[in-house]
């Protein structure tokens, strides 16, 4: 039995009226990858968005229940989202490199956490991540290049080095692979599993392929709703709710 | 008749062609339009157009060009004996057009006949005491020659109003008739109503690009008029502006003005550009809606006081403050309320909203998903916005500081108030200075010659702000352009 990093009880989202996530308890556990599946506009992303806080950025969103990391709560007024931030790290569903060259993206986390001793412990932070996010060979010659003249797909690799860069705690990832060809895909889920030996994993995918691939968890959300949560290779064999498994046959979504 | 009647008659006929138009395209097709090429209406806009625009392009044209032209041919019908100078002939002309207007006023109240004119002769009638009686005062005897000409303005006015009257009617009749017959069901009227509008919109378009350029062209000829009478390397490069001396003794080196006007410039925008860069990010990224919602529109109230009340301002309440602490009573700086200082602080003041909302705007454009990628890696507001946000929209706001930097160096009513009009060359923020802009306005202000070099050297000063600006702008805009392209 692994150790419960993440515990979500009843947590209710409200973005102005609309109820986009309703009454969802989860448990998520360390040194585990948990796949977030679901029809589009069922609320994944916005369930993510809880998890590290992002959601205060959007004026009208409003989250009520009871949210722990390693149990405590991380909605509490005495804890610094800023930090809660650091240890839960983001990969956003658009890819969003700051125009800053590659080097400096990557960069950006352990500066303004100081992670790096000096500029060489800096260089080999970058490098590893780099090589992690599996871009490494595509931009290892132009690092002082901007990063947003990548491609999309690479564009969406750099994001995820620059999260891990930061080392967090637990990472959440949002449809990481969505503009990624095979091969580039392989290595994320790759990089993701390897991530599982220190980290616990979020991830929220459209595939569910490869959900059945990285994952050990799974839970189907639904108009809002949690509305199956488990193994992954049970979900996947034997959905005890008829939505999930027509969902996961195809039939809805 | 009338330029005025003849408007009226085209546009009578215009109509007129709209509804006949409309109804001979429908009559072709025995009233079924859906055998017609384009609906009913554009045969008419068809008849209409052709009726009305060439008509009218051309009574335009003739308005304005037949004064100029008339006046050109009796002006060189004048003998060279009754004037020495271009000035003293606009003189004779002057009374030629007024008597002129005194005969015509005579014609319109009856009090003799248009034969009774034309046969008039100076020698014989008293004509200035019988226009006295029309309405019309004149200074001086009139002159025979100065009559005959008045003669001939009204015989050439008259035919010309004549010919007028008779060519507009004939192009739009003409245009009436040649539409109106072409009004048959396959006439595809809609594609030559719709090249007839391409054809307004260029002519807009083309008006507003031939005024600048007029414009333009205008400072470079003055310009080169200027350069003329005054050597080029002594304006550019000299560093004493005195023009009072007449003849060749004076000094119009433009260094003087030209830093005078980069030094307050400067102060301009060490207060604007801090002030404005700092409010725009609050308002973008910490205020909440409702301080938002009452900020910014009372900041942009700056934008809308009149440059003349900043003026005010520097005269009355900055300077006399300035003097305060740094005049002779305080470190003895300053001699006067007006100096760089005080235009410069006020100009900075009302550059502030041109700085903010620019920016606020430029802001508000880096798209949120950059921000969420900063705040998802831990860092701070002041973070995001400092390693994010600004270097994302520093293009933009280059161009903003750019553009006010243009709108300050082209600032006059608060430097003429604020700074002073002595023309020095000076580090001293607290002396009294003034700008090219301010000494524009003092050249052609006074009773001065519109042809000596004191007032062309405006021409010469003007066409050095203009480039200045241009190059501003244009930098300008450049960089704000290259900075768009990055999010599309
Ligand atoms: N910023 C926002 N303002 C208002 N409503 C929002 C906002 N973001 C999301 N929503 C609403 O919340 C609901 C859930 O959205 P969410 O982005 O979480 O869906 P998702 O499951 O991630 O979908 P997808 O698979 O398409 O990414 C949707 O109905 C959406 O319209
Ligand atoms: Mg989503």
């Amino acid at each position: 039995m692994q150790d419960i990093k993440i515990t979500a009880k009843n947590v209710q989202v409200h973005y102005g009226d609309t109820h986009a996530i309703k009454d969802v308890s989860v448990d998520i556990q360390d040194n585990t990858v948990t796949a977030f599946i679901g029809p589009s506009g069922c609320g994944k992303s916005t369930f993510l968005r809880c998890l590290n806080r992002m959601n205060d950025t959007i004026d009208i969103c409003r989250v009520d229940g009871d949210i722990r990391l390693d149990g405590e709560d991380i909605y509490d007024k005495r804890v610094d989202p800023v930090q809660l931030r650091a240890k839960v790290g983001m990969v956003f569903q658009k890819p969003n490199p700051f125009p800053k060259s590659i080097y400096d993206n990557i960069a950006y986390g352990p500066r303004i956490h100081g992670l790096a001793r000096n500029k060489a412990d800096l260089d080999e932070i970058v490098e590893k991540s780099l090589r992690r996010g599996a871009i490494w060979d595509e931009v290892k010659d132009r690092l002082h290049a901007p990063g947003t003249g990548l491609s999309g797909g690479q564009q969406q690799r750099l994001c995820i080095a620059r999260a891990i860069a930061t080392e967090p705690e637990v990472l959440l990832m949002d449809e990481p692979c969505s503009a990624l060809d095979p091969i580039a895909t392989a290595q994320v889920e790759e990089l993701i599993d390897e991530l599982r030996q220190n980290f616990s994993v979020v991830i929220v995918t459209h595939s569910m392929q490869q959900a059945a691939r990285v994952s050990q968890k799974t839970a189907f959300f639904h108009l809002g709703n949690l509305v199956e949560y488990g193994e992954t290779d049970r979900i996947f064999t034997n959905p005890t709710d008829p939505r999930t498994e027509s969902y996961i046959t195809g039939r809805i979504g | 008749m009338s330029a005025f009647w003849l408007l009226v008659i085209i546009l009578a006929l215009a109509v007129l062609g709209f509804v006949l138009g409309r109804a001979r395209a429908l009559a072709s097709v025995g009233g079924d339009r859906r055998k017609l090429h384009s609906l009913p209406s554009f045969y008419g806009y068809n008849v209409a157009m052709l009726a009305l625009v060439p008509a009218l392009l051309v009574l335009c044209l003739w308005v304005i060009l037949q004064p100029i032209v008339i006046h050109a041919s009796v002006a060189g019908a004048i003998p060279e004996t009754h004037y020495e100078s271009s000035g003293q002939l606009n003189l004779v002309m002057s009374d030629v057009a007024r008597v002129a207007e005194g005969l015509d006023e005579m014609v319109r109240q009856n009090v003799m006949t248009r034969e009774g004119i034309a046969a008039l002769d100076a020698d014989s009638t008293d004509l200035r005491a019988q226009l006295a009686q029309v309405g019309v005062a004149l200074g001086g005897e009139v002159s025979p020659t100065i009559l005959s000409a008045a003669q001939a303005l009204r015989a050439r006015s008259e035919t010309g109003t004549l010919a007028l009257t008779v060519v507009v009617l004939i192009i739009a009749a003409g245009g009436f008739l040649f539409a109106l017959r072409s009004s048959t069901g396959d006439f595809r009227a809609r594609n030559r109503v719709e090249s007839g509008v391409k054809l307004l919109l260029i002519g807009a378009a083309s008006l507003a690009i031939l005024t600048t350029i007029g414009i333009v062209l205008s400072l470079v000829f003055n310009t080169i008029n200027f350069f003329g009478m005054f050597p080029m390397t002594d304006f550019l490069f000299g560093t004493v502006w005195s023009p009072e001396g007449r003849g060749g003794s004076e000094h119009l080196g433009i260094l003087p003005l030209l830093w005078g006007t980069l030094y307050i410039s400067l102060v301009a925008l060490l207060v604007a550009v801090p002030i404005g860069l700092f409010a725009a990010i609050y308002l973008a990224e910490y205020a909440g809606k409702t301080t938002r919602a009452v900020a910014k529109p009372l900041l942009e109230v700056l934008a809308g006081i009149p440059t003349i009340v900043y003026g005010l301002f520097a005269l009355t309440v900055v300077g006399p403050m300035l003097v305060g602490v740094f005049g002779a009573d305080g470190l003895g700086w300053m001699q006067g309320a007006r100096s760089v200082m005080t235009a410069g602080l006020v100009m900075g003041i009302m550059l502030i909203p041109f700085v903010s909302s620019l920016s606020d705007d430029i802001i508000n454009a880096v798209p949120q998903t950059m921000r969420d990628g900063s705040y998802g890696l831990g860092a701070t507001q002041s973070e995001t916005v400092r390693q994010v946000v600004l270097p994302a929209a520093l293009p933009g706001i280059v161009g903003a500081v750019l553009l006010a930097a243009s709108r300050a160096i082209g600032e006059t009513m608060i430097v003429v108030m604020g700074a002073g009009a002595a023309a020095r060359l000076d580090l001293n923020p607290f002396a009294a200075m003034t700008t090219v802009t301010a000494k524009i306005v003092s050249q052609l202000t006074g009773d001065s010659d519109f042809a000596s070099p004191e007032a062309l050297v405006a021409f010469a000063l003007g066409m050095t702000l203009f480039i200045l600006t241009l190059g501003l702008n244009v930098l300008a805009l450049y960089i704000v352009r290259k900075y768009r392209e990055q999010y599309e």
